[in-house]
């Protein structure tokens, strides 16, 4: 029993088939929890009245825009050492997610900064490293999009996500070399004991939590996908040549 | 490795086109700013050196399609990847040809184009310096891009798509070095950075452009 058992596409499919319903109900259940709580039964908080709830959509999407990243560059890895079909399938499902998460943040972001900034954009370091990381994630998904051989296209987008991976970190801490701009620093973070008061932490946590199983459930549910289209190209071109 | 470099140098050129195009884009690019933003002098000194470096990085983006396309479609690069010549080794002299066809007459003709934009005094020599170190960056960078696209039918706007993201440090540095130098301040953490990036693409992404070429030739 190891993990490779999933790289086969027949036991991915019959594997994710049950599991796939029950992570969407926990997923779309916990993120509602989160977001309703955290709408409507939180405080205010002081000096920034209502604004501030936009936090459990903001921080959660940031959170798996580049979560999103991470994984598309585990599984681009796995499949130019291990050649799985699943794991290059997964990197192309779980890209456009990532798209969809970077655009929610920088989105939030603006509508947030709106009114506790006074201004829409700012070119501030953790703004434009969301942007570029935007950018990564276009040139990946059109790289994707105009290889028609699927194994070429794995193979070129997996060397593509490592050296873009590798540009996106250097473009993080270049663009940190401008001041340190308007974005607060990390307020969540391991090492303290309570982070933001209680009564914003826990639904933001369990948002957090709903965010990370609906990307799992949409990746999942793309790869699916993903395989089933690869099976109908196959007997496809199985009828063409009979 | 030589030979291959000599090759492309003589090919650029004879085969026109390629050789004065980038140089007469970087003009245009140049002289279009002011029709943009009005004669302004000092907003033009102000925004001068990033508009010299956004106008060298697009000016090297022009040309980058022809790296690999011709030797492509001719199936040379076929023959080159069965000669003993690694393909990284041969990926590398790429890049160099591209440098001296493009980077280095950027380099020298961006002093002349900064004239124009009211370029402050001190910083000429900034430009030049950042130019000349931060040029082969770009070249090998878009060297890797080209050699993702080959084998894709009008790539060049998806090239363009893949490459530009991955100019952004090197345009953060090249253009804050030239910056603080305009302004007086100390040059060289952004000079140390801009070389870092520099000898680091140049060490590592042939590599990878081998890896895409070799993906695209099976």
């Amino acid at each position: 029993m190891s993990i490779w058992e999933y790289a086969n596409p027949k036991k991915f499919m019959t594997t994710t088939a049950p599991i796939l319903p029950w992570v969407f109900a926990v997923a779309i259940a916990s993120t509602v929890v989160g977001l309703v709580w955290g709408f409507f039964f939180t405080p205010e908080a002081e000096n920034f009245g209502s604004t501030v709830k936009i936090i459990y959509l903001h921080v959660p999407s940031a959170l798996m825009a580049i979560n999103a990243w991470l994984m598309m560059l585990v599984a681009s890895l796995i499949w130019l050492i291990r050649r799985h079909h699943v794991s290059a399938l997964a990197a192309k499902a779980a890209a456009p997610v990532g798209i969809a998460m970077t655009l929610m943040a920088l989105v939030t972001g603006a509508i947030w900064g709106q009114p506790t900034w006074g201004t829409w954009w700012v070119w501030d370091p953790r703004l434009t490293s969301f942007l570029i990381l935007f950018l990564f994630y276009l040139g990946y998904v059109a790289l994707w999009a105009s290889i028609e051989d699927p194994d070429t296209a794995a193979d070129l987008t997996s060397v593509l996500c490592m050296v873009g991976s590798v540009f996106a970190l250097l473009s993080r801490y270049a663009v940190n070399f401008w001041n340190q701009g308007l974005h607060q620093g990390a307020s969540l973070s391991m090492d303290k004991a309570e982070n933001v008061s209680n009564v914003y932490y826990i639904p933001l946590l369990i948002s957090m939590g709903g965010f990370v199983l609906l990307f799992l459930a949409l990746v999942i549910l793309r790869t699916r996908t993903e395989i089933r289209q690869r099976r109908i190209g196959a007997l496809q071109a199985r009828a063409r040549r009979s | 490795m030589i030979a291959l470099l000599m090759r492309d140098l003589r090919l650029a050129v004879r085969a026109g086109g390629g050789f004065g195009l980038g140089l007469a884009f970087f003009l245009i690019v140049v002289v279009l700013v002011p029709f943009g933003v009005g004669p302004n002098s000092d907003l033009l000194a102000k925004i001068a050196p990033g508009i010299l470096w956004v106008a060298a990085l697009l000016a090297a983006l022009l040309s980058l399609d022809r790296i690999f396309a011709l030797d492509y479609e001719d199936g040379s690069l076929a023959l080159l990847a069965t000669s003993p010549l690694p393909m990284e080794g041969a990926a590398l002299a790429k890049a160099v040809a591209h440098w001296l066809t493009t980077g280095l007459p950027l380099t020298l003709a961006a002093p002349a184009l900064g004239a124009l934009l009211n370029l402050p005094g001190p910083s000429y020599s900034f430009l030049l310096i950042s130019l000349l170190i931060g040029t082969p960056a770009l070249s090998v960078i878009g060297t890797f891009g080209a050699a993702l696209t080959i084998g894709i039918r009008r790539g060049g706007l998806l090239l363009s798509l893949l490459v530009l993201p991955l100019y952004v440090p090197t345009l953060i540095f090249g253009a804050e070095m030239v910056r603080r130098g305009a302004e007086g301040l100390a040059t060289a953490t952004p000079l140390i950075m801009l070389a870092g990036i520099t000898a680091g693409a140049i060490a590592l992404l042939p590599f990878a452009a081998a890896v895409a070429l070799r993906i695209n030739l099976r």
